[in-house]
């Protein structure tokens, strides 16, 4: 095993049934560091995905392994990994400062570095100010920022997270996020699933796409999108004369559909060769129509999920 | 066990003892350990109010009944009911057991961690009780007659023999209903049947006797319970073939031990699926 390979998260086979309901099935997935954004309605298992990673649940078949390892050597396992759940729910009548710095004691750290880090890590999400107030009292969001900081607090390499966005306000939204990209940059593996697309397509670096326990798609987006060939690939061209880039592109049988777009400055295409378009639109350019930009219009998670999961929508 | 598994249950009993002490849901074991207090207390009251004499040999007969019929068979039991089932279950019902699976901790250490916290908090108060039981139960005796039956009499060794016996059997009763905790969802259904378990221990074959914690507790009480109490309690609380200590303490320690390895085998198995409880 190489060192790309051993410092993948690896699901081999894994499918895991609750009783007679389907968790998820037959999951076969080999996530490389960056940002993976797990991606699907209600129900279509990205919280069993992430339990089962994180050994809070136990596959009904196959194997979870993190770097090689697996929770059922914990000792190990969660030194590399934090999981900031989804549940809402805290040890009772502690202060956010304590919620943090008791489970690192509990960690091994000693006295001295777990205070260090616990103020690291409550530093890294905004909330030294209320460290020493009780969790009870914190807003949604604060308590959101107390259970990131205790899942980053002991500086895993994995970090997994269950809708980490719930119940920000805008501004702290985009300094978490701003936390997840840095976290991606150190090469920490960050996994992330969500509702709200244009987020998740702002922050992946993949995305894993999931329907009824079942993974219908994974990898880089623009890759995934090549991949759907039942829905012809939109383009948006920017030009000086979309009236009549649109008429010479009807006369093209790769193209399905052209239609000038609204604010008349470019037009919007569905073509089933874009490679081919794209050689063909050297050749028109060179033929009195100035072309300002040529760029993909549904290569994002958002276009994506909705051709290959459908009217099960989450939050756009 | 290494230093850093020791030191890893003691930050486990540095979040635990609080709970185990102080929790709203626990204030009735409070009033579990204070029951016989009173009791004792009003017979002294009663003693000093009426002046009528007093026979330390009768007391003391009265308080060993009270103590294994009643104390230890329902007050001790049902407070270890609230305190160790409570470790696991609490968590489960506050939904904060996540926190300890996702630690680099391995799930004997937190069993042993919660453990040690419950059985301080049962010891302290269940002992405390036992001391006070003991002392307001002899309070309306004469200086003297007191001091002539703790020193010269077997007074100190049966206080101390009820202080052991009520420790050990926060540590039998505590490992039952911590395993218990984590293998079942509602207490009230495994504390019945450990109730009726331990109540029909007396009519059981030998064999059987000894996988209950009240034998290994009945064996170590200092005083037989007078032959004149109904054929009932006597059965209840005489051993037909009580142990000696040298035998029953290792013994309890070893059925408590046994009970803890399945409840830390039941915690490895055991999965966060907060949604079903």
């Amino acid at each position: 095993m190489n060192g790309a390979t051993s410092r993948r998260i690896v699901f081999e086979d894994v499918s895991k049934f609750y009783g007679d309901v389907l968790g998820v099935n037959r999951v076969n997935l080999a996530i490389p560091p960056g940002i993976t954004s797990l991606v699907g309605p209600n129900g279509s298992g990205k919280t069993t995905l992430m339990n089962l990673l994180t050994g809070l649940i136990r596959p009904t078949r196959g194997s979870i392994r993190v770097f090689g390892m697996t929770a059922s050597d914990p000792e190990r396992f969660f030194r590399e990994v934090g999981y900031c759940t989804q549940f809402d729910s805290f040890p009772r009548g502690i202060t956010g400062y304590q919620f943090v710095y008791s489970f690192l004691r509990l960690y091994g750290s000693r006295h001295s570095e777990a205070e260090e880090l616990t103020w690291r890590a409550i530093e890294r999400v905004s909330l030294v100010e209320a460290a020493h107030r009780k969790i009870a009292g914190y807003s949604k969001g604060m308590r959101q920022r107390i259970k990131l900081a205790q899942s980053i607090c002991h500086g895993p390499s994995v970090l997994v997270l269950d809708e980490p966005l719930n119940g920000l306000d805008p501004l702290v939204r985009a300094e978490t996020i701003a936390l997840f990209k840095a976290l991606a940059q150190d090469g920490m593996h960050v996994i992330i699933s969500s509702h709200i697309l244009h987020e998740v397509d702002a922050i992946s670096d993949q995305v894993i796409l999931l329907s009824s326990g079942y993974v219908v798609a994974e990898g880089e987006i623009r890759g995934v999108r090549d991949e759907i060939q039942d829905h012809p690939m939109q383009i948006m061209v920017r030009c000086n004369k979309p009236a009549e880039l649109a008429a010479r592109l009807f006369e093209r049988q790769d193209v399905v559909e052209a239609r000038v777009h609204g604010d008349g400055r470019g037009i919007l295409l569905k073509t089933r060769d874009p490679e081919k378009f794209y050689l063909m639109l050297n050749r028109i350019a060179l033929n009195g129509i100035a072309i300002e930009s040529v760029a993909p219009a549904d290569d994002d998670v958002n276009s994506v999920y909705e051709y290959l999961i459908g009217s099960e929508e989450p939050t756009k | 066990m290494t230093m850093l598994h020791l030191s890893q249950a003691l930050a486990v009993l540095r979040l635990e003892w609080k709970k185990s002490f102080f929790s709203k849901r626990g204030l009735w074991i409070y009033l579990l350990a204070g029951m016989p207090i009173v009791l004792f207390a009003g017979h002294t009251i009663v003693q000093l109010e009426t002046g009528r004499p007093c026979d330390i040999g009768l007391d003391t007969t009265i308080f060993a009944t009270v103590f294994q019929v009643f104390y230890l068979r329902l007050l001790v039991f049902f407070g270890c009911v609230g305190i160790f089932m409570n470790l696991f279950r609490g968590e489960v019902l506050d939904k904060s057991l996540h926190y300890y699976f996702l630690a680099p901790v391995r799930r004997e250490v937190i069993l042993a961690g919660k453990f040690a916290a419950g059985l301080i908090a049962a010891v302290v108060i269940f002992t405390a009780s036992t001391f006070i039981q003991f002392a307001s139960l002899y309070a309306h005796f004469d200086a003297g007659t007191v001091r002539d039956y703790l020193v010269h009499g077997h007074g100190l060794m049966h206080l101390t023999a009820y202080l052991g016996v009520t420790a050990l059997a926060c540590l039998g009763y505590g490992s039952v209903f911590l395993t218990a905790g984590i293998r079942y969802r509602n207490p009230i259904i495994p504390a019945a049947v450990i109730l009726v378990w331990e109540g029909i221990n007396g009519f059981l074959p030998a064999l059987l006797q000894k996988f209950s914690i009240i034998y290994y507790l009945k064996s170590l009480c200092p005083l037989e319970i007078s032959p004149d109490v109904p054929k009932f309690f006597a059965l209840l609380v005489v051993n037909a073939e009580p142990m000696s200590g040298v035998v029953a303490v290792p013994g309890l320690i070893l059925v408590s031990t046994a009970i803890l390895l399945a409840g830390a085998w039941q915690l490895r198995r055991t999965e966060i699926n907060y949604a079903t409880e």
